[in-house]
């Protein structure tokens, strides 16, 4: 069975023109426009919960059932086996170097700093020009770092050893936004970066001449969060937005070719699930979801009623077993992904936790979090 | 939050409420703070630390209001009095907090105490005397209004404002070292006038649903034994024992890899594609086979499609020459129909121009030499061969560290290349030994 339906709110209607639509003629005439879009608004509502009944009833294989059979999770101890101190200001976002023990941090008083995180040492500090960066990647070769935020720019810095040496002097402007820098990531190589944006859309980015190779437009707010696939073919990501949609792109022809609606509130993380089949998402709704590429579908949910606040960043460990979650409560909750149940809580930081990743090997994960730090977990 | 907030004043399965004595006044509807943190235990089946936690960001956002001690926003788990904040002062109705309605209320504090606030209030009432000078006959007019009506009131009635009233404007207004709670950093646009449109796809059957789900549980399961943070690892986790073995063991240039790692290579194609070394040993294997070609071409592709801009053009020619012209050095098969339509495309040669015949070719690969290569004495050798590490444990007496070494930067790695005139071999292998992202 297809199903489509197109419904149009106060936007388009005032855009339409009288004349050329019946129904704006109808509103602008007859009825209060509020009344007729409330009427719509209220029919759609009802025929979406029908045809999510519809498919309900077909697709009654939740994940949580099928792992019902797999051993249970015994208790995990994570302890907290470095904090990074050295930011002056709440830590926005890290990234991981590919060598599993250099980290990349950037912060809101617009410091950029790389550390070996296995000694703590600081490598390398950049400040840029402007406040919030809120968005950080280290390049696959580890010659490199690429940051954002309030700017609207991506810039990239190549890392220099030469202590004399300003690193900002190298400093390339790669991509132009309209609206804040949100996220961003380095595809498979030193020459392309993925962008998100306030301004709503996603771009492909080529580093060297800064041109922009595709733009993606789809989401209805500000995209927060991009994460890209693990596939054999290596040419979709995902994107999580304030509109409440995660959308998957083609990026070689720039379409939306899956949409996925159902969380309450703004997705600030996205993240694919290691074989690239599922991704999950964290969003101030509190709830953390899975969403299954195949079956076109949320296939798991993970939410405590105890758990009140958002959830801001989220990564799998190497197995996928566990969805790591960093919430806004200063907390991290540790997920069991097949069961749906939550299997450890871990306090420590003294603000919201703002950015989580697992190193590229899997031996640990790092959080950083407005409180000024960053800690690495095993 | 507020939805805690109703649940615990349900009159059913709520808290329960005392009457508590604050000096000689007695304030109704009352409840300890031990009592808010079992309530939480009891509901939300959580822990008391978890309780506590949340018990705290009631109280830090105003929802919960202490009623000795007003100052100081934090849950006691003990016999101290806390009140619920009255939905008027609710922390999401974002009343506007404005500029005069902080002044009146520093006002009616300042008449209250005969000109005794506290340091911090005493500035900002002054420069809020400084800068809205012009309203300050009303500010103070309101604020004796303000403080006759109350007067009017039983003193447990006026007890209780004044500190629903102090508790509102610490939070909106928190004094200096104190975080602002309400902070939520850069605006984000909501969402309004939305085009909705929703629609459905082919409704799939159960099988493939389950089959789907099920495929979550075989991975996990697959993959579990190499998860450090699930299983742990051999010799040890470096975060943990800080001892690098593992990181040294598993490094990219390694002369014999260890079991698990040369296991994995067996769990799909990326795997092997991904680790450089099972690249070389697949590139060893193709060369026995007189198909090396086929790696070294994917590998090509790989480099127009994930390289400059600038250099698309001279690559693709370069690929042209190398694997696909007639007569070609490293011919490599590929379908006439696909092959057609690649030469084609090379005459305006762009990033995607080669995928296709990449997608051939990676296919075969995977169809038909990958299986093999399992099957081969130069992989069964290999991981007969390859090491199980033995454990480290961790030092007997905790406070004799180990040393945590520093390891080179991969960017001095491309530096030193570079210095020394030479092309950039670790560069290149890096970028193409990371052609993908696990």
């Amino acid at each position: 069975n297809f199903c489509v339906i197109f419904i149009t709110f106060e936007g388009f209607l005032s855009r339409a023109g009288e004349a050329n639509f019946p129904l704006a003629k109808m509103a602008a005439q007859e009825v209060q426009p509020s009344e007729t879009i409330a009427k719509l608004k209220s029919e759609s509502e009802a025929l979406k919960t029908k045809l999510e009944e519809e498919r309900a009833k077909l697709h009654d294989v939740e994940l949580h059932q099928v792992a019902e059979k797999v051993d249970p999770l015994g208790q995990f101890v994570m302890k907290t086996r470095r904090t990074l101190k050295g930011h002056g200001n709440k830590v926005l976002c890290m990234d991981w170097c590919k060598d599993k023990r250099r980290i990349v941090s950037s912060s809101q008083d617009g410091k950029v700093i790389v550390w070996d995180a296995f000694t703590t040492n600081k490598e390398h500090a950049v400040t840029m020009p402007c406040t919030w960066v809120m968005a950080c990647a280290y390049a696959p070769s580890g010659c490199a770092v690429a940051c954002g935020g309030l700017d609207n720019k991506c810039s990239v810095y190549p890392l220099s050893l030469d202590k004399n040496e300003n690193l900002a002097a190298k400093k390339k402007s790669v991509a132009m936004h309209t609206n804040y820098l949100s996220a961003c990531s380095f595809t498979n190589s030193d020459m392309q970066i993925l962008t998100s944006s306030g301004d709503g859309t996603c771009a492909l980015w080529d580093v060297e001449s800064g041109q922009l190779l595709q733009s993606f437009h789809g989401h209805a707010a500000d995209v927060l969060c991009l994460d890209l696939a693990p596939s054999e073919t290596g040419n979709t990501f995902v994107s999580g937005g304030c509109d409440k949609k995660a959308n998957v792109w083609d990026m070689r022809s720039g379409q939306c070719i899956q949409s996925f609606e159902t969380h309450e509130s703004d997705i600030n993380s996205v993240r694919y699930y290691p074989s690239g089949d599922a991704f999950a998402s964290g969003s101030d709704d509190a709830t953390c979801r899975l969403y299954d590429l195949r079956a076109d579908r949320e296939v798991a949910i993970y939410s405590k009623e105890s758990i009140i606040f958002g959830a801001s960043s989220v990564d799998f460990s190497l197995s996928g077993r566990l969805l790591f979650g960093g919430y806004n409560d200063y907390t991290i909750n540790v997920w069991d992904v097949l069961k749906g149940t939550r299997v450890s809580i871990l306090f420590g930081h003294e603000n919201r936790v703002s950015t989580l990743r697992v190193s590229p090997d899997g031996t640990a994960f790092c959080s950083g979090s407005w409180d000024h730090t960053l800690r690495v977990r095993e | 939050m507020e939805r805690v907030i109703v649940s615990m004043q349900d009159p059913d399965m709520g808290m329960k409420m005392r009457n508590q004595r604050l000096l000689i006044t007695v304030i109704p509807h009352a409840m300890t703070g031990r009592d808010i943190v079992d309530w939480l235990i009891q509901k939300y089946t959580i822990t008391e630390e978890e309780a506590l936690h949340i018990g705290n960001f009631l109280v830090k956002y105003g929802y919960i209001y202490p009623l000795k001690e007003p100052r100081n926003l934090c849950l006691k788990q003990d016999e101290t009095p806390y009140r619920f904040q009255t939905p008027y002062y609710w922390t999401s109705t974002r009343w506007p907090a404005s500029e005069l309605d902080y002044a009146i209320y520093l006002a009616k504090k300042n008449i209250r105490k005969q000109g005794e606030l506290i340091e911090y209030e005493k500035e900002c009432y002054n420069a809020l005397h400084k800068r809205i000078n012009h309203t300050w006959d009303f500010v103070v007019m309101q604020a004796r209004e303000q403080l006759r009506a109350s007067k009017q009131r039983r003193k447990a009635d006026r007890i209780v404002l004044e500190c629903q009233e102090q508790a509102y404007w610490l939070i909106n207004r928190p004094p200096p070292g104190v975080m602002d709670i309400l902070e939520q950093g850069p605006d984000r646009r909501n969402v309004s006038d939305v085009m909705l449109y929703m629609w459905c796809l082919p409704l799939k059957n159960k099988l493939c649903m389950f089959v789907w789900v099920c495929s979550f549980v075989k991975y996990c399961e697959q993959y579990q034994d190499h998860d450090p943070i699930m299983q742990g690892c051999l010799p040890s986790n470096p975060w943990i024992t800080d001892d690098i073995m593992y990181w040294n063991m598993n490094s990219e240039t390694v002369t014999m890899p260890t079991k698990l790692r040369v296991e994995r290579w067996s769990f799909s194609f990326m795997e092997l594609l991904n680790d450089p070394l099972g690249r070389k040993e697949l590139l060893t294997y193709l060369e026995k086979e007189f198909s090396a070609e086929n790696l070294c071409f994917w590998q090509a592709c790989e480099e127009v499609r994930h390289g400059e801009a600038s250099k698309i053009a001279a690559k693709v020619d370069e690929v042209y020459k190398q694997f696909l012209a007639p007569g070609a050095s490293r011919w490599v098969n590929i379908d006439s129909k696909t092959m057609e339509k690649t030469l084609e495309g090379i005459k305006h040669p762009h990033r995607f121009v080669l995928d296709d015949a990449q997608m051939h070719i990676y296919f075969l690969m995977k169809k038909d030499s990958y299986p093999r290569y399992l099957k081969s004495e130069l992989y069964k050798n290999l991981l007969a061969k390859a090491i199980v590490p033995q454990e480290t444990k961790k030092s007997v007496f905790p406070f004799m560290r180990r040393q945590r070494h520093s390891s080179p930067s991969p960017a001095l790695v491309t530096q030193t290349a570079e210095d020394n005139g030479k092309a950039k071999p670790s560069a290149a292998k890096a970028n193409a030994g990371t052609a993908s992202q696990i």
